[in-house]
This record gives C-alpha cells, structure tokens and sequence, in this order.
C-alpha cells in the first residue's frame, strides 16, 4: 500500500481507484479494489478476489475477439491490484456532448460492432457504461473495466448487457440516448448478423418489459 | 407520454399562509392522509395500515381498508392541524404506480374533495413524493436518492428537468425480499412492528456470515436469486435464524450500497438521501453513511415517520407541482398504476 501513495490518483471510482504510475519505463494504470468498509469482511474479499482474478481474462478474451483493451502487464491477487497499460484518449462519456450528430452515429456503430464482437465471442462486459470507453488518440475505442463481466454465450446474458447500456445512455446522454442506442444496435447487427441478432432484440423488448412499472408489461 | 399537466391560472390570488394542501396516499397497505402548507410546513400527518392475516397484501382487501378507514384518517388530520375541510386549497393524491384497487381508492377520495370543495386537484407520482419528502426534512438539495421499499429500489438523481434512473432492481424490491423472508420464517405482521422491523432485530444478533449470491450487474441489481438462495437454506435448517437473517441483510444492502456508490461517483453529486420505507434500517443507514463519507458527500435519513408510504409525502410535491402549473383535471386524474419516475417532469427543481 505505502507504494500506491506516492501514485499519482487519476480517478476513484466506485468500486476501485487507478493510480497512473511508471512501470519498467512505461506508463501505466494500476487499478486497485481497496477494502470497502460498509460490507463484512469475508464478503468483501470474495467480491475482490473474484473481480480481480475475472477481469483480466475476460480483458484478455476480448482482445482475442479484436477489440482493443488495456494490455495486462501485472496480477497482484493478494493486494486486489492489476497493473495494466495506460491508454491515452477521451473517455467517450466526454465526447458524446461534444462532437457533431454524424460524429456520434459513427462513434456509436463503432461502439456496436465492439459490443458485438466480443458477444459472438461468448463475454459479456457488465457495465457497458460511456465511461467504460475510450477513443484512443489513434482512433480505436478501448473498452475498460470488465470487473462485472462474464463468459456467457446466453441470450439473457447479451440482452441484459444492452440493456444496461441503454440504460445508461438514457440516464447520463438522456438528450442523445436514442439515436446513440439505435446506432449501437445498428453496429452490433452488422456483427452478430441475421437471425441472432434478431433473437437479442426480442430478448431486449422482454427484459425491458419485465422491468417494473413498464407499460408495456404483460399481465 | 404526452402531458396531462394544464397551466393553472389565478395561483398568484391565493395568500402564502392561508393556503393548505390535504394530501393522500394510497398505493399499497397504507391509507395515509397529510397536510403541509404552501410554505412547506408538515402540519398533520396520520395513517391506517392494513394487516393482512396471512401472507403479503390482498390488492382486493387492502383497498376495501382503505375505503372503510378514510373517514377516520381525513378528521384525525383536519383536527391535528385545527383546520376544517373549508380551509383546504389543494387536495393532491398519489396516482401512482401501485396496485390498482388501492390506488382507485385514494384516488376516488381525491375527486370527491376536490369536486365538493371546488379546489384544484393534482396527481402525485409517488416515488417523487419520497424523494421530494426526504429532501424537505432533512435539506438536502440535490442528491443521489436510494429509494427502497416494499414494491421499490431505485437509484436516481436529478438531470436536464427529470428524476433519472440510474439503477434499480431487476426483479424484486428490497423490501419484499426482507418481508418475504421474514414470512418463511414465521415472522408476523404487527402494527407498529413492520416485518422488516423484526428481521432487524434478529440480524443484529446474527454473528455467522453464509455467503449467498451477490448480483450486481452495472448499476441494477438482482434480489430473486438471493431470496431463494436463503429461504432454501432457511428451511434446511442448517444454519441459526438470526445468521440467515444477518447474512440476508448484509448481501442485499451491500448491494444496494455498491450501486449507490457507483451512481455517486458517476454523477459528483455531494449529497447521499435515504428514503422509502427500508430507510428506517438502521445497519442499512450505515453502510450509506461510510460511502458518503468517503466521496465527502453529506448523508440525509428521511424521518421514520416519513420513510414509509404516508399523507405528507404527498401533499407537500403536490405544492411543488401545483406552485409551478400543474394541475390535474378530475377528467385526466386515471390512476397510472406503471408511472416510472423518469417519465415525470419536475419544473420545479432549476
């Protein structure tokens, strides 16, 4: 811990803190599940252990499906610490606001086809928030923080992560939530294709429906 | 959803502190009745709790309470604040979501006041109501709100004109996972002593942790698989009641604890509020207050006579919504017993 200190803090989040630090001359982020004190102790280390020992893999998963994610250089399992390579970027949280509307519907099919991709390859990311992706200073978009990701190749499973990211999109981008969903299921069918894609939005519209106070829930 | 809400005109005719509004709340096991004047003060506040004999709540029997005990509840509040019904200026009423017979009940006591008085009426939506109640005891001005309660868990905060969602269940509420615990376990119903209340009590002297199933999935989270994951265990027999129960409490509120959190780092609000009936938990209330504390953001507890569903809740953002042009006529007051919160404009927060 006494090393963490002397870091550079860039972001605390939630659920962990990124420290921007030097490795072996390189630039990197060391993600940090630090205790967290409202929970018991016991429950604690098993949400850390778990996340910590899962994220890497699935990161590692979904760079075998071809979308780019932070290279793993360091596992620290007793600490609930991952090293991992500093991407330079903008978080697209930030840019969505920014940009114009062509500029966001591509970004958006951009960001389908990732989410498509690393579906077809049997991982759900978890928490497909904005601020989980990062244009790159070469035009690719990262995606970060697979802590509650999984593998699973079940129709539930695709259906809740994009719902959960529309989610998302209608909470932090509400002015924009539409258009930008509709453009990721736009990329995303270009991936999945045909009739699995189809299965995914029906299996949305159930999801949404099962929600509460939806009204378009079945009696 | 199109709007409803019409201008009212001839608001500015009425004088600050002469002007009342009856607020009821009728969505669930409640009948609740309150009072609060236009400057936000909380002069009454009663209610009826329906007790089913067994199980959760009859929508059927519930609402037939409801209709027997209005009378009663509406003098209690008349004669608490010293005021006749001559003297109200508003009646707001909880329009929803919530079961339909109980909501049709409230609703119709409402129009009936409203049309005998010739006051305006105005229809609630009542998760606001708790938010907007939590915000006005306790002045916190712009908050992450976790909002839980026997048919409600909702992390949301304020953006662009509208309450967001920004996680919530994905099946069950938390409260009615801790009462449909309870239940199994023998647990009973009794005024005054909320089936939370007693599961309370037991798991403050559970000591063993048996871990169960943990789902958070972004900022939603899931209670079904935990609930039958402890009642499976509950009727095994294998383990003390009061561990089941401590463990329960301890899964599902670092759930809800966890997706507070990630809502509060996401949106840099500075301030935390409990609201909803569970907020009266105490070891809930303190897990909420260390995330707050350590993304120095202010922690608020709505009251316990305001955590449950109640009158006051209602009647106080029924001033809000009429003081800012809302206004609902008998024609266009249906019950909405599907209204999400973020489907509400609320003009009266910059």
């Amino acid at each position: 811990m006494d090393k963490i200190d002397s870091q550079k803090l860039i972001k605390k989040g939630a659920e962990a803190s990124l420290y921007l630090t030097d490795w072996h001359e390189k630039k990197v982020v060391i993600k940090a599940r630090l205790p967290k004190k409202y929970r018991p102790k016991e429950l604690d280390e098993k949400i850390r252990n778990y996340r910590t020992a899962h994220e890497p893999q699935l990161m590692h998963e979904a760079k075998k499906a071809g979308v780019p994610t932070p290279t793993i250089f360091l596992v620290d399992m007793k600490n609930a610490e991952i090293t991992m390579e500093f991407v330079k970027g903008k978080q697209v949280k930030q840019l969505l606001g920014m940009i114009s509307k062509k500029e966001r519907q591509e970004l958006c099919i951009k960001i389908g086809e990732l989410v498509g991709k690393i579906h077809k390859h049997g991982v759900i990311h978890g928490d497909l928030t904005t601020s989980n992706m990062i244009l790159g200073i070469e035009g690719k978009i990262f995606l970060v923080d697979f802590g509650l990701g999984e593998k699973n190749t079940e129709l539930e499973a695709r259906g809740v992560d994009l719902h959960l990211m529309k989610r998302a999109l209608q909470s932090t981008h509400c002015q924009f939530a539409e258009e930008c969903f509709e453009a990721v299921l736009k990329g995303y069918s270009t991936v999945m294709g045909g009739a699995e894609v189809e299965k995914v939005f029906d299996k949305i519209r159930e999801i949404e429906r099962r929600g509460r106070y939806v009204a378009e829930r079945k009696k | 959803m199109p709007k409803k809400e019409k201008m009212h005109e001839g608001l500015e005719m009425k004088k600050p502190a002469e002007t009342y509004c009856l607020g009821i709340e009728s969505t669930a096991d409640d009948f609740g009745v309150g009072l609060a004047t236009f400057n936000g003060e909380i002069l009454a506040n009663a209610s009826s709790g329906y007790v089913p004999e067994e199980g959760g709540i009859h929508p059927r029997e519930a609402a037939r309470h409801h209709a027997e005990a209005a009378d009663a509840v509406l003098r209690e509040v008349l004669s608490k604040a010293g005021i006749t019904h001559r003297d109200l200026t508003l009646i707001a009423f909880s329009q929803g979501p919530g079961l339909g017979p109980c909501l049709r009940t409230g609703a119709t006591v409402a129009r009936v006041l409203s049309a005998y008085l010739d006051v305006p009426l105005v229809g609630v939506n009542h998760s606001i109501a708790h938010i907007e109640i939590g915000k006005l005891e306790t002045g916190a001005l712009d908050p992450v709100t976790l909002y839980v309660s026997g048919g409600n868990t909702i992390v949301s905060a304020f953006d662009s004109g509208r309450y967001r969602v920004f996680g919530e269940t994905l099946d069950i509420a938390l409260g009615n996972c801790l009462d449909v615990f309870a239940r199994e376990a023998g647990l009973k119903h009794r005024l005054g002593m909320p089936l939370g209340a007693a599961l309370e009590n037991l798991a403050a002297n559970g000591k063993k942790l048996v871990l169960l199933p943990y789902v958070v999935k972004g900022m939603d989270l899931s209670l079904s698989g935990l609930l039958t994951a402890a009642t499976t265990l509950l009727h095994k027999g294998e383990h003390k009641l009061e561990d089941l129960c401590y463990s329960l409490q301890e899964h599902a509120f670092s759930m809800v604890t966890e997706v507070t959190e990630r809502a509060l780092a996401h949106t840099e609000k500075k301030e935390v509020l409990l609201t909803g009936g569970v907020a009266s938990n105490r070891r809930l209330q303190s897990m909420l207050g260390i995330i707050a504390e350590e993304h120095d953001a202010q922690f608020n507890v709505v009251p316990r006579q305001f955590a449950t569903d109640n009158g006051a809740m209602i009647a106080w953002t029924g001033v809000l919504s009429y003081t800012h042009g809302i206004v609902t006529p008998i024609e266009e007051s249906h019950v909405k017993l599907r209204w999400r919160l973020e489907k509400v404009e609320v003009p009266w927060i910059k």
